[in-house]
């Protein structure tokens, strides 16, 4: 197992109060898998991804549980263990590719900068001019165009989908055993996000990474992952292999998420909409996160958060499918 | 609206950008259709030159068999027109209530308060909200869909005769876009206005829209009745289109290589013909014209 979340508790403080951000998420991933945290935005997804990375806001806090990543509790590492993890065990990709590159610093010192603290972790020489032919050659397997021209550009001058492929290249180029991708490709046009969902999935098998992809398109989700995790409310409500949950989900908030999709014309009926809105994490609902939105809804499920149940082989937090105690 | 200092400079300096190019395009009273695109492709622009909030710099708009031209002609036009746009949190002002925001439309028609609370209590019940609860409400005190209704009633509030929506959903969370989508069909079903609904969704197309637009680097390559374009589309940019979308139907998805082509320096020929796989010798040096094919419209050579 690469990694294992067990009964991961993050809390953020604000103004307003704290703001609990992850409730008992259990999540593990095994090498060369590829797992979608699928959720809308304050579900969290994102939150689990940055907590993985230790890379919460000074307001975030872990207030309980473990995350272990390659043999290493991430939650208790010192800083610089948090240094060496980085790059090396982890990596990690944002959604705005404008702001994950310095404006200031061509291309190249920035590939670079990567490449010289890879040769530090490993005690080799680093040298320049061998460094550059090597990100060249990785410019080509992700399918940059003119990568010995582009290397000495700046950012602003490479189009969107240019710089999230530079930035999958560093990631590569640093070879982590987990690569997490945070929405890489919702500031992309649907053309160029497929472009680099293919290139994803190609580079996948190619290079045996485990992926966590992070994303609020189940359909996204659909094309890239092994296994799916439904996050609502700061909870896992449903994991499981893709094609088992959207062929059949058990979850009611996947089941909707899933049948809220348009498939046909407003003259053949409205949609399946799911009323209200997602949860204010501040005041979070008492029992499911979910309960005033379900149309299953039982007396239990307004004061007991339900625990995790195993149903068709997967892992829920639902109260149709507890087994009753026997 | 006012063109913000750095618009006007922008657009008046920098004419060369071809940001829209079409020839014709016609909407028949009660229709929806949709203008489907990626970024950069016109569709915004299009709209909005539609609503008059941008001048063409060539050519012609009639609304009802009649130019519009000349001030007055341009004022009458925008009583009977509104605009949603994409992100509510930005398009309703965060300093007035929302009885404020959604009668705003109706200060030119000289009505009496009481005419004005009655407009206001039957727009907001048709977007679903409750106007006692709302009314003295401020934009940051409602959630994404309930902001999105807001001024979905703004728009509708003033009757207007056709309604541009851009990217009205996008903004929203999965679960709550489908209760925006309903509404605005439900709206569009009982009081018959015309839409033009902006989008680069195709799924949403497909549920709204009675005939679709595709628009390519600032022109439309395919229109036509929307179950048609949706299901068999001819241009073969719109199915390199169609085949990038993610769906839960199949587990691949299918790009066309290389990028859009910028504005400023336009391939010759058809413009599409860089990323073409059936590019022929004349895509390279003529612009098609509109073909029809199969009861729709493609600009493509392949069909002529």
């Amino acid at each position: 197992m690469l990694l294992q979340v067990e009964d991961l508790h993050v809390t953020y403080d604000t103004v307003y109060g704290t703001l609990n951000a992850l409730n008992g998420v259990n999540l593990s991933i095994e090498e060369g898998e590829t797992v979608a945290l699928v959720g809308e935005s304050g579900s969290g997804k994102s939150t689990l991804g940055l907590s993985i990375v230790r890379l919460l806001p000074p307001n975030g806090r872990y207030s309980k549980g473990s995350i272990v990543l390659n043999g290493k509790n991430v939650v208790s590492l010192s800083g610089s263990e948090v240094r060496r993890m980085r790059g090396t065990d982890v990596f990690m990709v944002f959604q705005d590719p404008l702001n994950t590159l310095n404006p200031v610093k061509r291309v190249s010192t920035q590939v670079l900068e990567a490449l010289a603290v890879r040769a530090k972790k490993e005690n080799k020489a680093f040298d320049q001019r061998e460094g550059i032919s090597e990100a060249i050659e990785k410019f080509k397997d992700v399918r940059l165009p003119d990568p010995e021209v582009l290397i000495h550009r700046y950012p602003h001058q490479l189009s969107g989908g240019q710089i999230q492929r530079v930035v999958i290249a560093i990631g590569l180029l640093l070879k982590p055993k987990l690569f997490i991708a945070d929405e890489p490709t919702s500031a992309l046009d649907v053309t160029i996000q497929a472009q680099v969902l293919k290139l994803l999935n190609s580079l996948k098998s190619e290079y045996k990474m485990s992926v966590i992809f992070i994303t609020h398109d189940i359909s996204v989700a659909y094309v890239i992952a092994d296994r799916f995790a439904v996050l609502y409310g700061g909870e896992v409500s449903e994991i499981g292999e893709v094609s088992k949950v959207v062929k059949s989900p058990l979850h009611p908030y996947t089941k909707a998420l899933i049948e809220s999709i348009p498939k046909r014309s407003r003259k053949e009926g409205e949609l399946v909409a799911i009323p209200g809105s997602p949860p204010n994490m501040l005041s979070p609902p008492t029992g499911c996160k979910f309960h005033p939105r379900c149309p299953y809804v039982m007396d239990v499920c307004r004061t007991e958060n339900p625990p995790y149940t195993e149903a068709d082989e997967r892992t829920l937090r639902c109260w149709l499918y507890e087994r009753p105690p026997t | 609206m006012k063109k913000g200092l750095l618009d006007s400079i922008l657009r008046t300096k920098v004419p060369i950008i071809r940001a829209v190019e079409v020839p014709h395009l016609a909407i028949a009273g009660g229709e929806v259709l949709a203008l489907v695109g990626e970024s950069g492709s016109g569709k915004t622009t299009l709209g909005r030159l539609l609503v008059t909030l941008e001048k063409p710099t060539s050519g012609e708009i009639y609304f009802h068999g009649e130019r519009v031209k000349g001030r007055r002609a341009v004022m009458g036009l925008r009583r009977k027109v509104q605009m949603v746009f994409q992100n509510p949190a930005d398009s309703l002002d965060p300093r007035m209530s929302v009885k404020g925001i959604v009668t705003e439309p109706l200060t030119t028609k000289g009505l009496s308060r009481r005419e004005r609370e009655g407009q206001f209590e039957s727009a907001l019940s048709l977007v679903g909200l409750d106007s006692s609860t709302f009314a003295e409400r401020r934009s940051r005190d409602l959630s994404g869909g309930q902001r999105q209704r807001v001024a979905v009633a703004r728009a509708i509030i003033s009757s207007p005769e056709f309604v541009v929506l851009d990217e009205p959903t996008s903004a929203l969370d999965a679960s709550v876009q489908s209760q925006v989508l309903n509404l605005l069909a439900r709206i569009h079903d009982q009081l018959g206005f015309t839409y033009l609904f902006i989008t680069h969704n195709i799924a949403i197309a497909r549920y709204i829209a009675d005939t679709v637009a595709v628009m390519y680097a600032g022109q439309i390559v395919e229109i036509g009745p929307a179950q048609q374009v949706l299901s068999k589309p001819k241009h073969p940019y719109t199915q390199a289109l169609f085949s990038s979308v993610p769906s839960l139907d199949r587990k691949e998805v299918a790009p066309p290589t290389g990028e859009v082509p910028s504005l400023v320096n336009l391939p010759k020929g058809c413009r599409f013909n860089p990323r073409c796989p059936y590019a022929m010798e004349v895509c390279r040096t003529t612009d098609p014209p509109f073909f029809d094919v199969d009861g729709e419209q493609a600009a493509c050579w392949l069909y002529k």
